[in-house]
């Protein structure tokens, strides 16, 4: 019984491990944050939006460029899929036509890797992102789910985690918008929008019940990291306020 | 049917450029007054997947080999195999390396000199899809526990990039891998391995050491299906044309078991209802069992020969 509740860790079956995020760390970069989740910790900085866009980009809207550094080495193809799923899933939250042919390139660094990768690193980008003042629709919360051998969901795994994972995915959930007017409230209809999928990345057989189940193990992880990454970003609010006056 | 309100054009040649012109100035205005009226501009139905044909073997010199067509989307997918030496930590398996190539003739945005940016990030959800489904046993692709294993070089070539990218090459690796027939190897008198050609087989003096299993078992197959989520529509196996107009794309692979092997959806709108991903899981359960049938009908008609 004990076995199958406890983690190797001694977390259970839904506990995620200690969030850190601290936002405005270089002073080069237009907006820059740290994001950890454990021992995988990842550093975002956000530059731009510069002029211009690459040839081939659409010039009437805003491009987004994601540059992956591996904590060691060259990078390889894992690191490519994840500029390419990290670039969509923010060209997907962002405002793009605010700011019609820019570039803003998100330089993603690889500080710590202990499993659920991906999921940091977008989280991180995200705060970078407000950090940077880009505007953007909403929030996206990245969580990093593990299907056990025995049919049990597993949230933030480790890298000992994932290899014995049968199924390991990434799901990214937006954070709602909070808003004053009752216009956004009630266009939002019956269905809140965190319940929405922006992002769903997996790897491992599964069943079709046992994906659903991750999801909504998942969007419940996420209100969590939503509530976080909210008091975090208003308490450094009130302290760039408070500086100011 | 898609010129704008109230005009009505004439007949012959001007209507044709009339069309022409609004499918460029307003692609997406374009499509949507097709998907009102539930047809696509290749008169498909939304749920309906291009006309999908496989041809097995069309390169000798490979081992296995397939050339798929989906539409005007085509892939060739071709295997050969080299003996390795496994690692010591997994004496008795094969391995798979996977490789996709896009080159400058498939596509226009592929310019020459300048690699395709999905090129590698397809070859590493394709071998992604491929080891964690289970479709090969890498057993079989052992030869002397310890001492030599096959090393499947799996390379596939995008010849014609018409959407539906994905699908095509694992449909063609699934289709070259059925396909694989292992070449007789034996061992000759210092003790390394040589493959035995077809002149030498019946000659006494070399014994092969792999005589029966020259073929995979392909116990599960995977089969993918891409879906474009616009509003309320959902469009089945995209065009080019209709991935850059729309961008909410999701991928399905269900095994011929029906279990899901991967879910891909990377940013786009955000999908509130569970139901439009049940909807593209039936979609895709419709579609492997479609192209299960294709694939084992092109495999039947290549033993008849």
């Amino acid at each position: 019984m004990m076995d199958v509740d406890v983690r190797a860790d001694g977390r259970t079956l839904n506990q995620l491990r200690p969030l850190t995020c601290s936002r405005n760390l270089l002073n080069r970069a237009h907006g820059s944050a740290r994001w950890s989740q454990g021992d995988t910790a990842v550093l975002a900085a956000v530059f731009g939006p510069k002029a211009g866009t690459k040839k081939g980009e659409n010039p009437e809207k805003a491009s987004i460029e994601v540059i992956w550094k591996p904590k060691t080495g060259q990078i390889g193809r894992r690191e490519k899929e994840y500029e390419m799923i990290l670039r969509q899933t923010l060209q997907s939250i962002c405002l793009l036509t605010v700011h019609p042919n820019t570039t803003t390139s998100i330089i993603v660094q690889v500080i710590g890797d202990d499993g659920a990768l991906l999921s940091c690193a977008i989280n991180a980008s995200c705060v970078a992102l407000v950090d940077a003042g880009i505007p953007l629709k909403h929030l996206a919360v990245a969580i990093c789910c593990g299907l056990t051998v025995g049919g049990h969901v597993i949230l933030d795994p480790t890298v000992l985690e994932e290899q014995k994972l049968k199924s390991v995915l990434h799901l990214v959930f937006p954070n709602p918008p909070l808003s004053i007017h009752h216009k956004t409230q009630s266009l939002m209809k019956d269905v809140p929008i965190e319940h929405g999928i922006i992002t769903s990345v997996t790897r491992g057989v599964m069943s079709v019940p046992d994906y659903e189940h991750c999801l909504d193990r998942g969007r419940i992880a996420c209100t969590k990291i939503s509530e976080f990454v909210r008091r975090n970003l208003q308490s450094s609010a009130r302290e760039g306020l408070a500086k100011a006056t | 049917m898609t010129s704008t309100e109230g005009y009505k054009p004439e007949p012959g040649l001007a209507a044709e450029i009339e069309v022409e012109a609004y499918r460029r100035l307003f692609p997406l205005q374009y499509y949507e007054r097709h998907l009102a009226e539930s047809v696509r501009p290749d008169s498909r139905a939304l749920g309906r997947a291009r006309d999908t044909t496989i041809a097995l073997g069309p390169v000798t010199s490979a081992d296995g080999s397939a050339l798929v067509k989906i539409g005007d989307t085509t892939v060739l997918a071709a295997i050969k195999l080299e003996v390795m030496t496994p690692s010591i930590d997994s004496p008795d398996v094969g391995s798979v390396a996977v490789d996709f190539q896009m080159p400058p003739i498939c596509s226009p945005v592929v310019r020459p000199g300048r690699p395709a940016e999905v090129a590698p990030v397809i070859a590493k959800q394709l071998s992604d899809v491929i080891m964690s489904s289970g479709m090969i046993n890498l057993k079989e692709l052992s030869l002397i526990s310890g001492k030599a294993a096959w090393m499947a070089y799996l390379d596939i070539y995008c010849l014609n990039a018409d959407g539906s990218l994905f699908d095509a090459a694992l449909l063609s690796a699934t289709a070259a891998f059925s396909h694989l027939q292992i070449p007789l190897v034996s061992l000759n008198d210092d003790g390394k391995l040589i493959t035995v050609s077809e002149e030498l087989k019946d000659k006494a003096a070399v014994e092969p050491v792999n005589k029966e299993n020259r073929k995979l078992t392909i116990a599960v197959a995977p089969f993918s299906l891409t879906c474009i989520v616009h509003g309320k529509y959902i469009l089945a196996d995209p065009t080019s044309e209709e991935e850059s107009v729309m961008d909410t794309h999701v991928t399905v692979v269900l095994d011929s078991k029906e279990r899901l092997v991967s879910l891909y959806k990377a940013g786009g709108a955000v999908l509130l209802h569970i139901s439009v991903v049940k909807d593209c899981i039936m979609l895709a359960k419709q579609r492997m069992e479609e192209l299960s049938e294709i694939l084992r009908e092109s495999l039947s008609a290549m033993e008849v020969d």
